[in-house]
């Protein structure tokens, strides 16, 4: 458990993405086997369910320490995070014992099927044994909430180091089915129990954003113009009546979008494509914040998938066959795209090609691309027709050409600490605009601003709070600030009666009084002319 | 009689007609210690520790009107009794020993509790009143005992030397710095910045003898320093200066870095829980030596552990002074650096 602490330890401490890769290569190269294996399984999700309940937890720790429950709890709010309380408020060790990572592990599974005051014994008891980093890591090992601020593919960079095996088949690898009990180390990474050939994805090709007028791109026919979507680039990869799907970030998210598997498996061909993966209901879009709530979990809900279903808007074919298209021209690619969806009869609202939006001359575009807020797009591409699919991001064949968001000035009126990295700042603001007869809150946001920033306005929210106790605080209305967002809505759910899409804080507006801050009237008023800003 | 009155000036005596530590300019100030939220500008006249007077006079100015006292001097000042006793927070601090006509008041100013390698140890005042502050008043926060911090610390700079790394600290020029120098003292060579090498100059005068440090000036040879120790101000994260130390590694000290969200919040190779604060046992444990009938508990965590001690049958009243923020170690520092 040291070493997996000291781990732990150094992969917080640094933002240095080759000091995490160099801890993480160091854990590989020393620790035990199985400790491999559960380092892997707690970054992929194959973590135990949680045995203990985080309510017992704190119980026993202010049993532990005699302390009162309003005091935990304003510890647990300067903290911003419970394992770490915990382990912060117990009392020093008298002595310690220092257990592999798996064997904690496996008690932690049997202690599963225990009676609470079994379950009470073993935790006090490891507790009283362990120093506070340890503690900690023990704490997180039970809440079941392990985030160590590592992403798979860093973890698979690592392994990769070490290894000299391709990452992505090391994604596959550690995503692939696998127990614990019955693998090596060995035959994980070297994916004895996978077939790699079947799931390689491609690079993907990236685009930079429009830095020129429209003519001096050419004519009109050498491009194709498309949407730009806001949802999760991803590639589906089918071959030999094994789906795969990989998100931008080459992490392997197949099981995420079972609609998505259950479509593609109709096709017969097998092929690579490229697209967006995107919440749509009754033929629209739906925005980011509804497909963020399809993210990263474990069983998705019969209600979920009926709340918020998936589609895939294709953009590109990459692999047709086993034949690799990326050398073709776009036009070329698009065409074979059309073809496999017409052959297949597959123009169905959640499975569709991104369409290519008809146009004549350069100045139509400005216009069109205004209006892409109304479908809940962000914007448009821009494809030279003759492009081959470049590795990664190259300047002149893609552009992005993004709408520009919308803005208002509004005052903050809540100031509330953020969580794991940002919890001894106030991070996480309430924004209001002005009422006939006061404020009301129209936008929650919690990032734009710099470091310094968040320090000058936490200074300024712990003199000029209300409250004294809690993680949130009412503040003076006297703080001003610009907000962008993406879109703009009329709601029942919201006191204010709109709701503003991916809102973020665009600039603190020093030189602005709180008088001169928007009203809800002309914050509606983007609502029936969003085109005008 | 009450004979203590917390104003919009400071903390005032009534019948001495001084004040304690006050932060707007008053006619007749008494200095818990250097720190510039607590010696501030504009006062007619100053009182402090011997210790503190060369520090207050490089930061304040030399032609400030300025006396100072000894621990067992007494002074009386219109009739109220003046002594200072350690408080351990840094070189110089002390806290405020006041009494008239048989009550005895005691101002804590900023103190620690657990002894250190170069300040005078804390002691303990019995009183009727006690001003306490409260800047890590939050049972999360208990520190290690000087000697295994030196050994972290130390620990630390041998791991960065094996990998070819300068180790970087990080802390404020006055009290943290010189904490610093006599924990990481006699494993390698010291440099300091010129701001901290000012206040050590200013402390040396007073007779103190500090852990021995080299100046490290803007055009410095990179391999003097490199797989050396180097102390800087924290205004100093992410500098020019920072950036041509070969192959830093860099750490902050501080209280704050008790918690994981605080040193991650930093972008530092490290962080290392030194503080010159009293933690949450030190100041119970402070509070209850002094078996004070009213305790007046000022800037950090006031309404937590002011509401903390009358559940445990103390009388707690919290008090708004401009001591401190929340951040107080930084925010101290950024006032050094546009008053130095």
């Amino acid at each position: 458990m040291k070493q997996f602490s000291q781990l732990i330890n150094s992969l917080e401490i640094t933002n240095k993405t080759n000091a995490k890769l160099d801890a993480l290569v160091n854990f590989f190269e020393t620790a035990l086997d199985k400790d491999k294996l559960w380092l892997i399984a707690l970054f992929t999700g194959k973590r135990p369910k949680r045995p203990v309940k985080t309510s017992l937890l704190k119980q026993w720790c202010i049993e532990e320490t005699g302390l009162p429950e309003w005091l935990f709890l304003e510890s647990y709010s300067t903290v911003g995070d419970l394992g770490e309380t915990l382990s912060l408020l117990l009392p020093e060790p008298s002595n310690t014992i220092d257990k592999p990572l798996h064997i904690y592990m496996d008690e932690l599974k049997q202690l599963s099927t225990k009676s609470d005051d079994e379950k009470k014994a073993y935790v006090l008891n490891a507790w009283r044994h362990l120093d506070t980093q340890q503690r900690f890591i023990f704490n997180k090992l039970i809440g079941g909430s392990f985030r160590i601020g590592v992403s798979k593919k860093t973890l698979v960079n690592a392994l990769s180091k070490l290894t000299n095996i391709d990452a992505n088949q090391l994604m596959h690898s550690i995503i692939g089915q696998w127990d614990i009990n019955s693998i090596s180390f060995e035959d994980l990474i070297n994916g004895s129990h996978i077939n790699y050939d079947n799931s390689k994805p491609y690079p993907f090709c990236l685009a930079y954003s429009l830095e020129k007028n429209l003519d001096e791109l050419g004519s009109v026919s050498d491009w194709q113009v498309e949407y730009k979507w806001d949802g999760i680039r991803g590639q589906i990869v089918k071959r030999n009546n094994e789906i795969y799907i990989w998100s931008r970030g080459e992490e392997l998210v197949t099981k995420q979008f079972p609609e998505l598997v259950e479509i593609v498996s109709t096709i017969k061909e097998d092929f690579v494509l490229d697209g967006e993966i995107l919440a749509v209901k009754d033929q629209s879009v739906l925005l980011f914040n509804d497909l963020q709530k399809r993210l990263n979990r474990k069983t998705i809900s019969k209600k979920l998938l009926q709340d918020v279903p998936i589609g895939f808007f294709a953009y590109d074919i990459l692999e047709i066959n086993d034949e690799d298209l990326r050398a073709k021209s776009l036009q070329f690619r698009r065409n074979t795209l059309e073809q496999l969806f017409s052959d297949n009869q597959l123009s169905k609202p959640n499975f569709k090609l991104s369409e290519v939006i008809q146009f004549n001359k350069w100045e139509e575009l400005d216009a069109i691309r205004n209006e892409a807020r109304l479908h809940n797009s962000e914007g448009l591409m821009l494809k030279q027709k003759q492009s081959e699919y470049h590795v990664g991001r190259k300047k002149g064949d893609w552009w992005k050409w993004k709408v520009e968001p919308l803005t208002i000035d509004a005052v903050m009126i809540y100031a509330q600490k953020g969580s794991g990295r940002r919890s001894s700042k106030y991070t996480d603001y309430t924004f209001a605009v002005k009422t006939e007869d006061g404020l009301v809150t129209v936008a929650k946001a919690y990032s734009g601003l710099t470091n310094d920033e968040i320090t000058e306005i936490s200074r300024w929210v712990n003199k000029n709070a209300i409250e004294k106790f809690g993680p949130v605080r009412t503040v003076k209305p006297e703080l001003v600030f610009e907000i962008a967002f993406e879109g703009i809505a009329f709601s029942k759910r919201h006191k204010s009666g709109v709701a503003l899409r991916f809102p973020r804080i665009k600039r603190w507006r020093k030189d602005k009084p709180v008088s001169e801050i928007d009203t809800i009237e002309t914050v509606k008023q983007l609502i029936t002319n969003p085109l005008d800003v | 009689m009450k004979f203590i009155k917390f104003t919009k000036k400071g903390i005032y005596c009534i019948p001495g007609k001084f004040y304690l530590d006050p932060w707007y300019p008053v006619d007749y100030a008494i200095i818990s210690h250097g720190h510039a939220d607590h010696s501030r500008w504009g006062n007619k006249h100053y009182l402090c520790h011997q210790n503190s007077k060369n520090i207050l006079l490089h930061r304040l100015g030399k032609d400030i009107s300025i006396e100072t006292l000894n621990f067992n001097q007494i002074k009386t000042v219109n009739g109220v009794k003046v002594s200072f006793f350690p408080a351990g927070h840094i070189i110089g601090s002390v806290q405020i020993k006041l009494e008239y006509k048989g009550k005895v008041v005691v101002f804590s100013g900023d103190y620690k509790t657990n002894p250190d390698f170069i300040t005078t140890p804390f002691e303990p005042v019995k009183c009727h009143e006690f001003i306490t502050e409260s800047t890590f008043g939050l049972p999360i926060y208990s520190w290690k005992t000087e000697a295994e911090l030196q050994s972290q610390l130390q620990q630390w700079i041998v791991n960065n030397q094996k990998q070819n790394k300068t180790s970087v600290f990080f802390g404020y020029s006055l009290g943290k710095a010189q904490r610093i120098m006599s924990l990481v003292d006699g494993i390698d060579e010291v440099y300091v910045h010129s701001a901290i090498n000012n206040l050590n100059q200013a402390i040396s005068k007073s007779g103190i003898v500090l852990p021995k440090s080299k100046l490290i000036t803007s055009d410095f040879n990179k391999k003097d320093i490199h797989n050396k120790i180097v102390i800087l101000p924290p205004a100093l994260l992410g500098s020019k200066l920072l950036k041509k130390i070969p192959n830093a590694a860099t750490a902050i000290c501080s209280g704050w870095m008790q918690i994981r969200g605080n040193r991650r919040w930093k972008g530092v190779d490290a962080g290392f829980a030194v503080s010159d604060h009293a933690d949450w046992n030190g100041l119970l444990s402070a509070v209850k030596a002094t078996e004070a009938e009213k305790v007046y508990v000022t800037h950090g965590s006031q309404a937590v552990f002011s509401k903390y001690l009358n559940e445990i049958g103390i009388e707690s009243q919290e008090v708004v002074t401009e001591y401190g923020t929340e951040d107080n170690e930084d925010a101290k520092d950024q006032q050094l650096t546009t008053t130095s």
